[in-house]
Parts: C-alpha cells; structure tokens; sequence
C-alpha cells in the first residue's frame, strides 16, 4: 500500500491540469511569459485582485522605499526585469545601486549577499529559481544560517533568499523540485511557502523585516494567478507573523494540512469531496514552514480526527512525513483512521507533459485519498 | 594568428623592499622614517603569536584542547598587512592570520578563551579552536568551509560602499579578505573576484600563498603563475608581494587600500609569497608530503621574524639580550593566560539554545525546560558545576 501511495499509478489520474502559464521557463526563451491572470475564489472575499507576482512586487518596492539598507540582487533582476518580472521597474525607480544585476555565479552573488547582510545591510537575494540555488547552499546553510550561532551570537544575517520553488511546468527534473523539505530542517533559517496574493505580499515584507535569514519559496505556477486582496492587505504596513497558518476553507470531517500551490489544488479538491460525498474537509494553508503551526493542526485534528498532508516535495523525509509525525506526537488518541499524505513521487520530475503531471499531486489524487482515508 | 602561451610570458614580479638579509633594496621607500616603537611593536605581534603556536600546537598533543593550526611562517604577512589597517576596516580571515588579530589588539586573554571555549569566549564555545571572531575589532568570525569567507568580503565591501552613500560622513572603509592559494581553487574565489570587479567594491583580497594546501604542493594546485595571474584576468590591479618582507606587505597594503577607495572604489589582489614552516593543522603531519630538510631549510634561509630582527639589529634597535627577554616575557604571558583560561568556567548552558535565531522560540524554551527538569531529576548523572551559573542558567 504504502509503494502505490508513494509511486502513483496512472489509472488514478485524470488529466486535469489546468492555468499553467507558459512551458518554458522565462530565462531560457528570453521573453517574458505571458501573464494571464486566472482569478481564484477566496474565502475572505475582497473586490480588487492582484495576482502574487504584483504582490510579490509591491512588497519588494514597499520594503525598498522603506528601508535604504534592503536591496535586491540575483540575476537578470533590474536591466531584464526579473526572469519573472518580479522586480520589474525596480531598477528605474531605486537606481542600480539598490536593484543589481550580477554576474551567472549563485554561490558568488549568494556570498557577496550574505556578506553584506553580515555587514550591517538587509539583501534580498533572488534565485531565478530554487533549483539554481543549490551552487549556493553552502552559503544559505553553513553560513547565513549559522553565523549568528557561531559567532556567539554578534553577527546577525538579516538576509532574504527567493525564488520560484516546487511544481513547474515542462522544465523536467532539474528545474522543478520542492525544497521545502530541505530549508526546514535548517536550525537557524526561518522558510515560508506564500500561496495568495495576500500570502505573497504579507510574508515577504516579514521576511525582509525578519532579523534572522529567511527563506521565501514561492511557485512559479502562482505568479499569474489573481486573489482578491483586503483593504487592509493592500496598505504598506501589512505583515503576515511567521509561524501562524490559515484556515482557508473550514469543515468538521477532514484536515487537510498542505502549502503553497497545493493549497489551491486542496481547496478544489475539498469542493469535490463535498459535492461528490457531501465531506466537509477543512484545508490549513500553512504559510510558513519553519516555524510551523503545530497549534493549528493538531486543533482541528482534534475536531475532525483526520489528517490528510498534501505537498509537492518527494515522499520520503518530507513536509508531509513531518505533518503525520507531529500528529501521531501530540493528537494519536484523536485519529478515526490512520493519517495520509499525498506527496510528489519518489522520481526526479519527467519532462513529457502527462508524466510531469503523474510527478506531482492533481485534484483527483488528493480527492481520491482523502476519500479512501475517510471510507466514503 | 597567435596563440598566447603563458610559459612564454614573463612570471609577475615580486615586490620587496628588504632583502632575506634585513638590508632594504628599494631605497624610494622610507622605513627609516617609521617610528622605531611601531617596528618592535610588529615584531613583538610576530613573536607572540609564533610563541604561543608552538605552546597551543603542544597543548593540542596533550590533549588539552581538539584542534589547532599554526601560522609559522606567515606572522609577516598578517602583522604587515593589518599594519597597514585602521580599526574601521573590516577583515575577513580564513584561519592562518592570528597574527591580524594580535595586530588589531585581539589580547592573548582573548585568544586562549575561544581556544578552550570558556565562558569569556566570543562565540560562546560554539566554535572550533582558531575560529576567532570580534565585533569590536571588525573582525567576522571565522567559517570552516573554505573560501566562503571570499564572496561574502566582496558582499561587505559592497555593504561599506553603500553605507558611504547612505551617510557620506561615514569614513571611507575597506574589507581585508585573506585565504590561501589552495582556497584560490575554489569556485567562490571566481565568484568572489569576478563580483567584486563588477561591482567596484571596495576590498583588498590578500592570498597567502604558502606553497600547501594541506599536501597539495602549489605546483599541483595551478599551472599559470601564481594568484597573482588570475587578477588581471578579472580587470584586477594586482600586484605579488614578497610575504617575508613585512615592509613591503605593509607598504603593498597601504597602496592597495588607497587605490581600493579611489573614485567610484576597486578591489585590489595581493599575492604575498611565503612557505608554510608548520603542518597544516594539529591533524596533518606534513612530513608525510615533504622532506624535514627542505623545511628545516627554509626555516634558517628565510622567515619574516628573522628578516625583520637582522633588519632592527643592523639599525641597532634590537640585540640578543631584548630577544631573549622579549621571547621570555612573550612565553611566560602566553603560559599565563593558558593556565587562567583552561580555569574558567565554560559558558553557560543556557547558550546552548540561544542565538539559533535573534529571539529563542517557544520550541527551544521547552527544550531548556525539560533539560533543567532532567538534571534536577538525576543530579548524580550530570555534573554541572563547570559550567557557569550551573542547572540555573536555564531558567
């Protein structure tokens, strides 16, 4: 059982992909992706929409205007725009001095990051995408995570590292994986998987306001997707606190505990539980990995004694492996049936369309577990 | 066509003000004219941490602390460079410059605290001995991992820049970044200089080039000529100094600094030629890779102390008897500070959970409470005392 949990058999997908922007990745075909903004329902329904990539950009010129310590570098971010148009206008608004073009180095431009938030300023380091940033991990782990620690605590690295991160469309293995997994395990970073627009904006402008380094991991999928975002999300002193998640949709039968792209993915999968069982599932967003909302989880398992975790990141040692383990620690007496993830699989990302889809969790996987874990 | 071929090319030069004999052979330059205290001043910073490296590279056979690593040797390049240095300045070292420390007034005290991680210890015994570190003295603390230190200086150079433009009343600064010729084969070396250039960042990056890497000779670590070759590549002014010549490091890195700060700010490469007298670290045995004669060889042919005291001697500043009382005073002041710091308390427990982040996390208050409720519960298992502020420190 456990083997077909892992490796999921074709026959129980359908080919339901839907709202992917663009198959090449930007950087590659150098013209920027076509941004189709596909408007999602939200629960706390607002009037304006913004999609994440305008979020991930207000936040970025809010912070810049903010504080002249915070710059941003990574490749391609101000002449270009950003491989995600990310930062576009930032150069032509705060100067080459504070939007910077670098050279194709990431360990370089990662270091010489790292290095200036040791010495006293506050970067942004954009990854064009998380997979580029492992020549760089050294420098995010051994160092920017480590050195307040090793230093006795006089070194602050008050850094943010970003970039696109998990699900991606046709780029095959190299260019889409979830590092979720990995930064979690990091004593020392702080991880946030921004799923909205409001999750976007809010956790990013923490994340530069943040002391400590912190890591955004956002999903390139998002980027053209629009929310409707709150008044309140919209003024530039808006925050989102590390550590709390969001109940994005309620209900007393199942908890499904899941981030970024799969929050979307959950709540679709929720509305058809409930159309087709009448289930009501309740899907936590946890907005932030590390630290995690233990608190969250473990109430509403206590209220509906089922634990379905759905990510993208590979089965084994995973976000989700982590999710059950904390729900077998502190809510074991609450469990009706024993508790599931729907996970990536345990093979590098394919390439061809349809197998990339068999790669990752789709509506009908997450329906169909969470299904068989409630017996409906 | 042509084809460039570097055997053909003439080797940079090496730039030296005083001959291996202590005599000065580039006469435009005024030693004289440096105040005789400040030359006994380096030369003492040399002694000292040349003494208390053979007393710390002993310590570590006995057993009395894990790890050490001596810089025998290479004092001239450290001491002179950091001569050259205001306090301001920020320095990035690898972990062969204790001589930059000493130089910048890191007091013995100080040093014998990180090596046995008492409580007085900077980094709060979180580090392996000779990874030194002082907010104070501007000097980052010391990371293993090799050649990460280089971007990063390049990263802090660029901070220094953009502070200036901040605050133009904030003094014009650079970052002193040291490493070895080994580490000059790491890809963040190119990350690093290649940034650094791009960017016009305000760092002088300072290779000791000592001849090993652990046991790589440097003939199997590169082919071109030296470090030095490598700077012009990047669009670098570079220049290769003689290490053993702690004039010349000195004046090498006073030039440097004020063309690092020039106009728009640059880096500059030091390539300073030196041989590394001493194992590697406590955990190498160099004679496993080369000859004891070659070693012993270079020890009495050439060596930045010995230059420097023929040099004070023939200007009559310097005789037997102040070398023997100043090796002597050196030694009994190093022995002294060693006693006292292996007395001291280690640092509290409770610093064992902090600084992870700048606030300690609920997760970690609960893990300090059940280790409190551990040691009360089996007090004969946990012996505390040696630590200070004992099972209390993690209230």
């Amino acid at each position: 059982m456990s083997v077909s949990r892992l490796i999921r058999p074709a026959s129980r997908l359908l080919s339901q992909r839907s709202a992917i922007p663009s198959s090449i990745r930007p950087s590659l075909r150098r013209v920027a992706p076509v941004s189709v903004p596909v408007i999602r329902g939200y629960a706390s329904e607002a009037k304006q929409t913004f999609t994440v990539r305008d979020a991930l950009h207000e936040a970025l010129s809010e912070e810049l205007e903010a504080n002249e310590k915070v710059f941003i570098l990574g490749e391609e971010v101000a002449q270009y725009n950003g491989a995600y148009k990310v930062t576009k206008g930032l150069l032509d608004r705060f100067g080459p001095k504070r939007v910077i073009d670098t050279p194709i180095t990431e360990s370089g431009f990662c270091g010489l990051a790292v290095g200036a938030a040791l010495a006293g300023l506050n970067p942004v380091c954009e990854f064009m995408t998380w997979n580029f940033a492992m020549q760089a991990i050294d420098q995010i782990i051994n160092s920017a995570a480590k050195t307040h620690y090793m230093s006795g605590g006089i070194q602050p690295c008050p850094i943010v590292f970003r970039g696109p991160n998990g699900f991606a469309a046709g780029v095959a293995a190299q260019h889409s994986q979830d590092y979720s997994a990995w930064y979690g395990s990091i004593p020392g970073l702080k991880v946030v998987a921004p799923y909205s627009a409001e999750d976007a904006k809010g956790l990013l402008k923490a994340a530069i306001r943040d002391p400590n380094p912190v890591v955004v991991l956002e999903n390139e999928l998002l980027y053209g997707q629009a929310f409707p975002m709150s008044a309140e999300a919209q003024r530039n002193d808006f925050v989102i606190p590390f550590g709390k998640a969001k109940i994005e949709r309620p209900g007393k039968d199942l908890t499904i505990v899941t981030l970024s792209r799969c929050v979307g993915l959950s709540l679709d999968a929720a509305e058809q539980l409930k159309k087709k069982y009448g289930v009501e599932a309740e899907v936590i967003n946890l907005r932030s990995i590390k630290p995690m909302d233990v608190e969250a989880i473990i109430k509403s398992v206590k209220k509906t004694g089922h634990l379905l975790a759905v990510e993208s990141g590979f089965p084994s040692f995973g976000v989700s492996s982590e999710i059950l383990a904390l729900g077998c620690e502190y809510a074991f007496d609450y469990f009706q049936a024993p508790p599931a993830r729907v996970t990536g699989a345990e093979v590098p990302t394919p390439y061809a369309a349809k197998l990339e889809e068999m790669a990752f969790p789709q509506v009908e996987t997450i329906t169909n577990y969470a299904a068989k874990l409630l017996r409906v | 066509m042509k084809f460039q071929n570097p055997a053909e090319e003439n080797a940079m030069p090496t730039y030296r003000i005083m001959d291996a004999d202590g005599n000065v052979v580039d006469q435009t330059r005024d030693v004289e004219s440096i105040p005789d205290a400040e030359i006994i001043q380096w030369y003492r910073n040399m002694l000292t941490v040349s003494i208390m490296d053979l007393i710390m590279f002993d310590a570590q056979r006995q057993g009395r602390t894990s790890f050490y690593m001596v810089s025998a040797g290479e004092e001239g390049i450290a001491v002179g460079s950091a001569s050259a240095l205001s306090l301001d300045d920020v320095c990035f070292l690898q972990y062969r410059e204790q001589g930059v420390l000493v130089q910048r007034g890191f007091t013995l005290k100080q040093m014998m605290s990180q090596l046995f991680a008492n409580r007085d210890d900077y980094g709060k015994g979180r580090n392996m001995p000779v990874h030194y570190g002082s907010g104070k003295l501007n000097v980052h603390t010391i990371s293993s991992p090799l050649a990460t230190q280089i971007p990063q200086a390049s990263g802090a150079a660029y901070a220094l820049k953009m502070q200036r433009l901040i605050n133009p009343n904030v003094p014009p600064r650079i970052v002193a970044c040291y490493f070895g010729e080994g580490a000059a084969s790491e890809g963040d070396f190119h990350a690093a200089l290649n940034m650094a250039a791009t960017k016009s960042c305000p760092i002088v990056f300072v290779c000791r080039n000592n001849g090993f890497a652990i046991s790589t000779a440097s003939i199997e670590q590169y082919k071109g000529d030296g470090i030095a070759s490598r700077g012009l590549g990047y669009g670098i002014d570079t220049i290769r100094v003689d290490g053993n010549d702690i004039f010349a490091v000195r004046a090498v890195m006073q030039e440097a600094k004020r063309r690092a700060l020039e106009g728009d700010c640059k880096p500059i490469l030091v390539e300073a030629m030196s041989y590394r007298v001493s194992h590697h670290s406590t955990s190498d045995d160099s004679f496993a890779y080369r000859a004891k004669r070659e070693v012993e060889e270079w020890k009495r042919r050439d060596n930045p102390i010995t230059r420097l005291r023929k040099w004070m001697e023939k200007k009559g500043i310097w005789d037997d008897d102040k070398e023997k009382e100043a090796r002597a005073s050196i030694r009994k002041e190093v022995l002294r500070e060693f006693s006292a710091a292996e007395k001291v308390k280690k640092p509290p427990l409770r610093s064992l959970f902090e600084d992870v982040y700048e606030d300690i996390t609920p997760e970690a208050r609960a893990h300090m409470r059940q280790l409190k409720e551990l040691i009360e519960k089996y007090p004969n298992e946990y012996d505390v005392s040696q630590f200070e502020g004992g099972v209390k420190s993690l209230e």
